[in-house]
């Protein structure tokens, strides 16, 4: 029961972190209609400003976080006006192989900037183990936990009370109408990549903070199990990201620890399968909308 | 108000509009009516710049609109309330409006023009807390024309609002248009519901695949033999 405990413990912590970049698919994928697959590189670019902004110099690890955030954000702003803007009103399939061209993209740019091997993340927090009734947990899990939890609360509160965030809303749901009642599209949608990016950049930190280890191709995995919790969550719906990064994390946990290890990343595609059978809108989808 | 000159538009090969020419005053209801397909929704369309325009001009006082781009337009006073009401559905009655006075910076200028729409919609009032998507579809029409009153618009552009409403509603509705019509705000009213439209129009205009082609005071035009034969209904 304890082990039982202790591994949920383990995958909410993952989960939290996996819920983090499934935020940016899903308000993206809600305002683009676009899977963006360079999501995940993004992730990994925050990852790398965090490793510099607390390693090289040497900043507060809450002080990293921000810089990483604002930097990813402003890199996921450059893609969007420049990589995916262009292509607003080309055929979707256009847009979706930018964005496959755009993670490559990335990922081989960091290789040339910082090389292939991984690196230790700098420890700027120092690991403080609590034993709760036999229950082993981390400061580190903690600090994930709040962090994930403060980003989310925050991230709802922008979109559902500020004016930018009910316009996100608007334009989602239709840009015609959004223009015609004289929002920016284009604002829009940019401040929708800087969020998704800024938060995908938190994830990066976080696993850096959590796993010690990152390098240029460490988005891939975790950003295609985030999508897979967008989906599951159903996608573009944004409580759904959070629960489907969840779901996503201590399922992937129970079954490392408990099946085996080896199978642990095909948990995520298995349950994408079964999804998409049984549900593709979602869990918290009530249906398809397709725009015409 | 508005003059839109010698417009013409294009969907590909499908000539929609040939060289429309339309004037609206000030303080004006103007009708503009036609068939299914006439062109009436891409005229009204083309002001907020939402159709590939090929040749023409659209004036808006001395602003030329087709050189705009589209989010400008409602910033110098145009509200459109669209075919299909378009009201965001998983957005709440009350979020709705509020996207209508997106452009208002004065919070007090929102809460009192959001007092003016409730008491022209009492029953937008009672909702405010629903979703959009669950009204029928009279409440979403005057969710329509209330989210585009928010604005302090001074041109209104409406393009059926009649439709699939019954007439109970249909009266309701226009009764509220001539209202708004005495607050000093000028209407564009696109209608099939041609009695209706002349109820409440000063001017009307008639359109024919793509081409307007009878215009001219409502009594006129009402008494027009053609008009009444296709129009009205004999
Ligand atoms: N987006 C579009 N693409 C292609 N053709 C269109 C489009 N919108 C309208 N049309 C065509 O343009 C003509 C005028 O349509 P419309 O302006 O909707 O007429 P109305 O509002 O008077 O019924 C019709 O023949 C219609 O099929
Ligand atoms: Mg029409």
């Amino acid at each position: 029961m304890v082990d039982i405990l202790q591994q949920i413990i383990n995958g909410i912590s993952l989960g939290s972190i996996y819920a983090l970049i499934a935020l940016g698919y899903t308000m993206v994928y809600g305002i683009l209609r676009l899977i963006n697959f360079a999501h995940g590189d993004i992730f990994m670019v925050g990852a790398f400003i965090g490793y510099f902004a607390l390693g090289s110099w040497n900043l507060p690890f809450a002080l990293g976080l921000v810089i990483a955030m604002i930097g990813a954000s402003v890199v996921g702003m450059i893609i969007e006006r420049f990589a995916y803007r262009p292509l607003r009103t080309a055929p979707r399939i256009s847009l979706l192989i930018t964005a496959i061209g755009v993670s490559f993209l990335l990922e081989n740019l960091m290789v040339l900037i910082v090389g292939a091997s991984p690196r230790s993340f700098p420890q700027s927090i120092p690991v403080d183990i609590y034993n709760i009734g036999g229950l082993i947990l981390t400061n580190r899990q903690i600090i994930i936990l709040l962090i994930s939890i403060l980003l989310m609360i925050l991230l709802q509160f922008i979109v559902m009370r500020t004016k930018i965030g009910k316009a996100m809303r608007a334009v989602s749901q239709d840009k015609e109408m959004a223009l015609m009642l004289g929002i920016n599209i284009d604002s829009v949608i940019a401040f929708t990549f800087a969020l998704g990016s800024a938060l995908a950049a938190a994830g990066g930190v976080l696993v850096g903070l959590y796993f010690n280890k990152i390098e240029p191709y460490m988005g891939v995995m975790p950003g295609l199990k985030a999508f897979v919790a967008a989906v599951l969550g159903g996608i573009g719906i944004i409580p759904g990201a959070m629960l489907g990064g969840f779901i996503l994390g201590i399922a992937e946990i129970l079954v490392s620890a408990f099946i085996s290890s080896t199978v642990r990343d095909a948990v995520a595609f298995i349950i994408l399968i079964i999804i998409l059978l049984v549900r593709p809108s979602g869990l918290l989808g009530k249906y398809m909308r397709e725009k015409v | 108000m508005l003059s839109i000159k010698d417009l013409h538009v294009y969907y590909g090969g499908i000539k929609a509009l040939q060289g429309i020419n339309l004037d609206v005053k000030e303080g004006e209801v103007v009708a503009l009516i036609g068939a299914n397909g006439a062109g009436k929704t891409t005229t009204l369309r083309s002001i907020f710049r939402l159709t590939p325009i090929v040749k023409g001009d659209i004036y808006f006082y001395e602003i030329n609109l087709t050189k705009l781009p589209s989010y400008k337009i409602a910033s110098l006073g145009i509200a459109h309330v669209p075919e299909g009401r378009r009201v965001f559905p998983n957005m709440t009655v009350k979020e709705n409006l509020e996207m209508g006075a997106y452009l208002v910076k004065d919070k007090k200028v929102i809460e009192k023009n959001l007092e003016f729409v409730y008491n022209l919609f009492p029953r937008l009032k009672e909702r405010q807390k629903q979703l959009a998507g669950t009204l029928s579809g009279g409440e979403q029409q005057m969710l329509a024309i209330g989210r585009a009153l928010m604005s302090n618009a001074r041109l209104l552009l409406l393009d059926e609002p009649s439709m699939g409403l019954a007439p109970l509603l249909v009266q309701e509705i226009f009764s509220v248009l001539k209202k708004i019509n005495e607050e000093k705000i000028t209407l564009l009213l696109v209608e099939q519901n041609a009695n209706m439209a002349f109820s409440i129009a000063h001017r009307v205009y008639v359109m024919e695949t793509g081409k307007i082609v009878l215009s001219g005071p409502t009594e006129e035009i009402a008494n027009n033999e053609a008009v009444k034969k296709a129009y009205l209904g004999g």
